[in-house]
């Protein structure tokens, strides 16, 4: 499998993108993550599950920075990750979102997915100040990309609108759009669904397959709704009290016994 | 025109022009604490030390002088050149850079995360240390500050209005700094909108503003942003320190202008910079036109009490202020 598989629906999957090695992660005395490694291939979509507290966004944390891990290494493009701070990861092509939305809420649903944008902005101060030449080809270049990715999200009609008065589900879906403006190598989903009804469970479901799909991003995500998870994903990681219970494809979790103790419990003898 | 009318107009547009130098105060403090939350006490002080480095760094003045002769029985006090005013103030600029970076990286960058009222005291401690340090760097004598603005009563603008009222009236009696002070704030806001609307470093801001984590996660560096913040915040201060310096000597009370400052936040809020300017132009007008009408009947000086009093109208009816955002816990 070093080089990749072909998935069901005849999608090509790459070598390893991404690979954590034996991350141990504490907060005093509470380990929230215990010794555990597992890849991420380009152009899949791997999924983490795990009952409440498994450690699911912990992890994800760990992938984009936000927490140090006390040991393991976290392992990008076939090279150990030296430790940085969030904005730097964020520099290198991983995008994220969260899990209680984190948007600019002052801002417009435009002016947001453009922040998506800032490190591909490169004209120093004094170009921008006289407004000529590169700074307003870059400015008009990036607005492009933003235009084609809230096309592809259908949130026109929203471009111009205040994020703060936008409900729940659409926040979650410009929170999406500003993480693909930066097009990243690695997009990181933490629970993309959460709290949706089920029509909007099926629109983000659909836009993550066509992100996917069209764009080719690698998507690791964290998700609580088994159903949906087993759908999207190709592989899945499976967590429980901060240590790894199962890593395979749907069907092979699915199957997996301590998968289905953490989920439904252990009877007692 | 009645006397009276044309009096009264003459006092309304002073009490804009005091206003303006309000403002100029008010606006650091919105800055900071737009990017990060902090309510910056130490902004009068950096105003002052601002004022006090440009006048030492255009005398030639050594810095720290008394220190040093103290230690090494030397007996210099002055490099014996001047630096011309423009090239003094960029140096001065480079000053609150380089002390933007050191707050950042020796204080700030430590109370990442603390109780907002912690920030504040961590800017008390620094405002008494920067006025300590601004005195052991220039000495505490006050300062002439004449970096070529011109001073005075505009006698243009009172020959061309003095023909509206009687003989009594003798012309809008307006000073020219007062005027260069409106043009140069009116310049530094313009300049401030158009930075932060479209330079990136402008839209990373507002978006540190906005939301630490979201920034961070679009590849934004939080220090490098404050210590943006806080070299902007250090210029605006410049600009009021050379205002109010020129006005009334650079001297420690430069240093309580800040105290102004803060009916003029409680007005527009704290979070607006649209609110700073109008509501420093509220306190100034304010405050002239009770004084011209109010004040004689109450016995005068109600320009000392007249801003806190309307602050506190203000928090009672409006807390958020006339432009801030509104705060809507949600249960």
């Amino acid at each position: 499998m070093q080089d990749g598989y072909i998935t069901e629906d005849g999608r090509k999957i790459g070598g390893v993108v991404m690979e954590m090695k034996n991350i141990t992660l504490r907060f005093g005395g509470v380990v929230a993550i215990k010794d555990i490694s597992f890849d991420i291939r380009e152009g899949e979509i791997r999924a983490i599950i795990g009952p409440n507290g498994a450690g699911k966004s912990s992890m994800l944390n760990v992938i984009s920075g936000f927490y140090v891990p006390q040991e393991g290494e976290v392992w990008f493009h076939g090279k150990p990750r030296p430790q940085m701070r969030p904005y730097e990861v964020a520099q290198q092509g991983i995008a994220r979102t969260f899990q209680n939305i984190a948007l600019f809420e002052g801002m417009s649903v435009l002016d947001n997915v453009m922040t998506g944008r800032l490190s591909y902005m490169k004209s120093g101060l004094f170009s921008q100040a006289l407004w000529k030449g590169k700074a307003e080809a870059e400015e008009v270049a990036n607005r492009e990309v933003a235009e084609k990715i809230i096309d592809f999200l259908e949130i026109q009609h929203i471009r111009k609108t205040p994020v703060a008065r936008l409900p729940y589900g659409l926040k979650k879906r410009v929170e999406l759009a500003r993480a693909l403006a930066a097009e990243p190598k690695l997009l990181l989903l933490d629970e993309p669904m959460a709290g949706m009804n089920v029509e909007e469970k099926e629109d983000m479901s659909r836009f993550i397959l066509d992100v996917n799909d069209e764009f080719g991003t690698t998507i690791a995500l964290i998700e609580h709704d088994m159903g949906v998870v087993m759908d999207l994903s190709d592989r899945v990681v499976v967590m429980d009290y901060g240590k790894k219970i199962g890593d395979g494809t749907p069907d092979e979790v699915r199957n997996n016994q301590a998968v289905i103790d953490a989920y439904l419990g252990v009877s007692s003898d | 025109m009645p006397d009276q009318f044309l009096f009264a107009t003459e006092v309304f547009i002073n009490g804009l022009m005091a206003g303006v130098l309000y403002a100029l105060v008010a606006l650091g403090f919105v800055l900071i604490y737009k990017a990060s939350g902090i309510f910056n006490y130490a902004q009068g002080v950096m105003a002052l030390f601002a004022a006090m480095t440009l006048v030492g760094i255009m005398n030639g003045q050594v810095p720290f002088s008394h220190i040093i002769n103290a230690v090494f029985g030397t007996e210099i006090h002055h490099f014996g050149w001047h630096v011309p005013a423009f090239l003094a103030i960029i140096l001065t600029v480079g000053v609150m850079v380089g002390f933007a970076w050191l707050v950042q990286r020796l204080v700030m960058r430590h109370l990442v995360g603390q109780e907002p009222i912690i920030l504040f005291m961590a800017t008390i401690g620094l405002a008494y240390f920067l006025e300590g340090v601004s005195d052991l760097m220039w000495g505490s004598e006050i300062k002439k500050l004449d970096v070529g603005l011109p001073q005075g009563g505009s006698f243009w603008i009172e020959d061309m209005t003095a023909g509206l009222g009687s003989e009594n009236f003798y012309g809008f009696f307006i000073d020219n700094l007062d005027m260069v002070a409106t043009i140069v704030a009116a310049l530094l806001v313009v300049g401030l909108v158009l930075f932060s609307q479209y330079t990136k470093q402008g839209r990373a801001m507002r978006a540190v503003a906005d939301d630490h984590q979201a920034a961070l996660s679009v590849g934004i560096s939080l220090n490098f942003i404050w210590v943006l913040v806080w070299s902007v915040a250090g210029f605006v201060a410049l600009v009021a320190g050379i205002m109010w310096g020129t006005k009334s000597g650079v001297q420690f009370s430069l240093s309580l202008i800040a105290l102004k400052a803060l009916p003029v936040l409680m007005l527009g809020g704290f979070t607006s910079i649209p609110g700073a300017i109008v509501g420093g132009l509220i306190i100034g007008v304010g405050e002239k036109m009770f004084e011209f009408w109010i004040g004689p009947l109450v016995g005068g000086a109600t320009e000392n009490w007249f801003a806190y009093v309307l602050a506190l109208l203000f928090l009672v009816f409006r807390p958020q202020g006339l432009f801030g955002e509104k705060i809507i816990e949600r249960v």
